[in-house]
């Protein structure tokens, strides 16, 4: 039999549809694809996924009461690490829970458990890190603004973790890298997307967007950071080990 | 605000707060109330961390460094030739809230000089407190510095609205204290300590009854001591830590080295080594004592009053008694497990539950991820390949140590790095 490829829409509800399709057709060889992953299989037949939500829930709610709940939120960590072919390695932890064996969350002997855990961790890490790093900056209109580019992607993870801290406050969390973002009206979080001129400079805080006392603020949590420093104890290395330096050309103390 | 002169005072008063290790701000679970500003999560965040490594999680600021006492090791004491400063209220509040808001930081770390009387300087540290719950709804973290010498009423008031209390003892041993801070004394520091252990006592019991109790210090207090100021040794320092442990229920010891700034020759000169070695094993001797059911007394006592700095407390101790090992891994109970030599809490539980599925051999435990390199002389398991050799305490250090490498090393060594 050839083997399949199901291109599904990028969601994890569409990525859900495609394994609820594999189950029911009973395929074997078969590959999960994101539509706008650009990598080619060759001699591979290729099936568009609808997402239906009801099919999603299903599979969704099948694995929950497999794995419980918190076990469960590892496979959705490790689908928006957006690495390249980990839907196939869910696959096969899917096929796995479904298979007979009891408690099968822990068996780390099994590759793609394995697998799945290290890569729901490293999400996990960045979730983390992004509640840390954001940093907002207070906008002429009121919203307290604040641009990130995390390498997985974290966005949905970190939204009731804000919504809970900054109830009182408009706030706004764009990922620049897959361009849309989180915007809290004081009510409610909304997915948005936002349109940027091409020479906006994310690393700035430019005069004719951001609040007069932003610049103050700023320059106050700049110089704190310097007056907290011990010189004769200076350890650059752990430094950077805690604050990698990918993230600093958005963390205020870290732009002079 | 007048942007230019809190500026300055922050730069005099936050440089002046640095040496204060505690910047956790764990511990304490305070959800935002009445859609406020902020909440306190039971991990705690570090927002950024210092060139030196330290996390930065709470702004900490004294509210001035003005102070009557003298106390040698202090910056702030009052024969200190430097720019002094203080903080209002409203300023602090202003900081806090707009760092907060900005996601720099967990809260507020507030300590203070002594300006005037004990009393008169906790009655501001409460009221910035007071006033970012009650009128900011502020629900972050907040710790606050109980000042030795202030009243019952103002520390019971400060439990109200902050999360955690500290004292600093300061100075390990009591005589090291007369020398160096003559306008102190123990019973001081003692006194707050024991009005909080009680109210939070209380406190506790009091909300078995009535849910709607209010939060009295829920992240507890702590304290610190400076290492390497007044001579004392590992033993010293370690009983004084386990007797404010045991004796006041601390959340926390934290462990200072001696950062030296001022030519007093009471002191260690300016431009001596700040004891970091040995700061980390004090550090790692009382999580031994916290988390791991040593008893404070096996690793230092009369025959054993310093920690050695080549090899972990753990090692040492287990090398000094062979005859507790090898331990069997497959049968050994929790407490004798968490005495293994490159086996963590983390590792124990791990075993403790692989093992009932099937008997662990060297692949299995490599695998769950313990030091295998110090390990391996201290315990058996399901393989053969165990260390059979009868080896004595000397050689297994020198085995142990040949193959590994210390991030301290180039503070080990003796010789003098003269092409650095």
């Amino acid at each position: 039999m050839q083997n399949k490829t199901l291109v599904y829409d990028g969601t994890f509800d569409g990525f859900l549809s495609a394994v609820f399709y594999v189950f029911e057709h009973k395929l074997e060889d078969v590959y999960l694809q994101n539509q706008f992953s650009s990598t080619e299989r060759m001699f591979s037949e290729k099936e568009e996924i609808l997402t239906e939500n009801v099919k999603a829930d299903r599979v969704w709610k099948g694995i929950q009461n497999k794995l419980g709940k918190s076990q469960s939120y590892k496979l959705y960590y490790a689908f928006l690490s957006e690495k390249n072919g980990v839907e196939d390695v869910l696959l096969n932890m899917i096929k796995y829970i479904f298979s007979d064996i009891p408690n099968v969350a822990n068996d780390f002997s099994q590759a793609s458990v394995l697998e799945i855990s290290k890569i729901a961790k490293m999400v996990g890490r960045e979730k983390h890190r992004m509640e840390a790093f954001v940093r907002f900056k207070l906008t002429k209109d009121g919203i307290y603004f604040s641009n990130i580019e995390p390498d997985f992607n974290v966005l949905p993870l970190i939204s009731s973790h804000f919504k809970k801290r900054y109830a009182d406050q408009k706030w706004l969390i764009y990922d620049i890298k897959r361009r849309f973002g989180l915007f809290y009206d004081l009510d409610k979080v909304d997915t948005i997307t936002l349109y940027f001129p091409d020479d906006f400079d994310f690393t700035k805080t430019d005069e004719n967007i951001f609040a007069n006392q932003e610049f103050e603020f700023q320059k106050l949590w700049q110089d704190y950071f310097k007056s907290v420093n011990i010189t004769s104890r200076k350890n650059m290395k752990l430094h950077i080990q805690h604050v990698p330096k990918r993230y600093w050309k958005y963390m205020s103390e870290k732009l002079n | 605000m007048s942007f230019e002169r809190t500026q300055e005072k922050l730069k005099i008063l936050a440089d002046a707060a640095k040496y204060d290790v505690s910047c956790s701000s764990s511990g304490s679970k305070r959800a935002n109330k009445n859609n406020g500003l902020g909440n306190a999560s039971g991990m705690g965040i570090c927002h950024s961390y210092t060139e030196d490594g330290r996390c930065v999680s709470l702004l900490k600021i004294l509210l001035t460094n003005y102070c009557i006492f003298d106390c040698a090791y202090c910056v702030t004491r009052k024969s200190n030739d430097i720019k002094r400063a203080a903080f209002k209220v409203q300023e602090v509040v202003d900081l806090t809230i707009n760092f907060y808001r900005r996601n720099y930081i967990e809260g507020l770390f507030l300590s203070s000089g002594i300006f005037k009387s004990a009393d008169y300087t906790m009655e501001r540290l409460v009221a910035v407190a007071k006033k970012l719950r009650l009128e900011e709804n502020f629900n972050g973290y907040i710790h606050l510095k109980s000042i030795p010498g202030a009243s019952d009423e103002l520390m019971h008031e400060a439990g109200l609205y902050a999360d955690r209390l500290s004292v600093n003892i300061e100075i390990p041993t009591e005589s090291g204290l007369r020398r160096l801070a003559p306008d102190k004394k123990r019973e001081d520091f003692i006194k707050p300590m024991l009005k909080i252990k009680n109210d939070i006592i209380e406190n506790a019991s009091e909300k078995k009854v009535i849910k709607s109790t209010p939060k009295f210090a829920p992240a507890g207090q702590s304290t610190q001591m400076i290492i390497g100021a007044s001579g004392e040794n590992d033993f010293q320092i370690m009983q004084t830590s386990n007797f404010f442990y045991k004796s006041y229920n601390l959340k926390r010891v934290y462990y200072s080295g001696y950062v030296p700034i001022s030519y007093d020759s009471r002191l260690p000169q300016i431009g001596t080594d700040v004891p970091m070695l040995r700061e980390n094993r004090l550090y790692q001797t009382d999580w031994l004592m916290r988390f791991y059911g040593f008893d404070v007394s096996e690793i230092l006592n009369q025959n054993h009053q310093n920690l050695d700095l080549d090899i972990d407390p753990k090692l040492g101790w287990a090398l000094r008694n062979l005859h507790e090992f090898p331990i069997d891994v497959n049968t050994a109970d929790k407490r004798m497990l968490a005495r293994i030599p490159g086996l963590g809490m983390k590792s124990v539980y791990k075993i403790i539950n692989a093992r009932r599925f099937r008997k662990l051999n060297w692949d299995h435990l490599k695998k769950i991820g313990i030091a295998f390199n110090r390990a391996k002389f201290f315990m058996v398991c399901d393989s053969n390949q165990f260390e059979r050799r009868d080896l004595t305490a000397e050689r297994i250090k020198g085995l142990i140590l040949q193959n590994s490498t210390s991030k301290y090393q180039k503070t080990l060594s003796n010789q003098l790095n003269l092409f650095a």
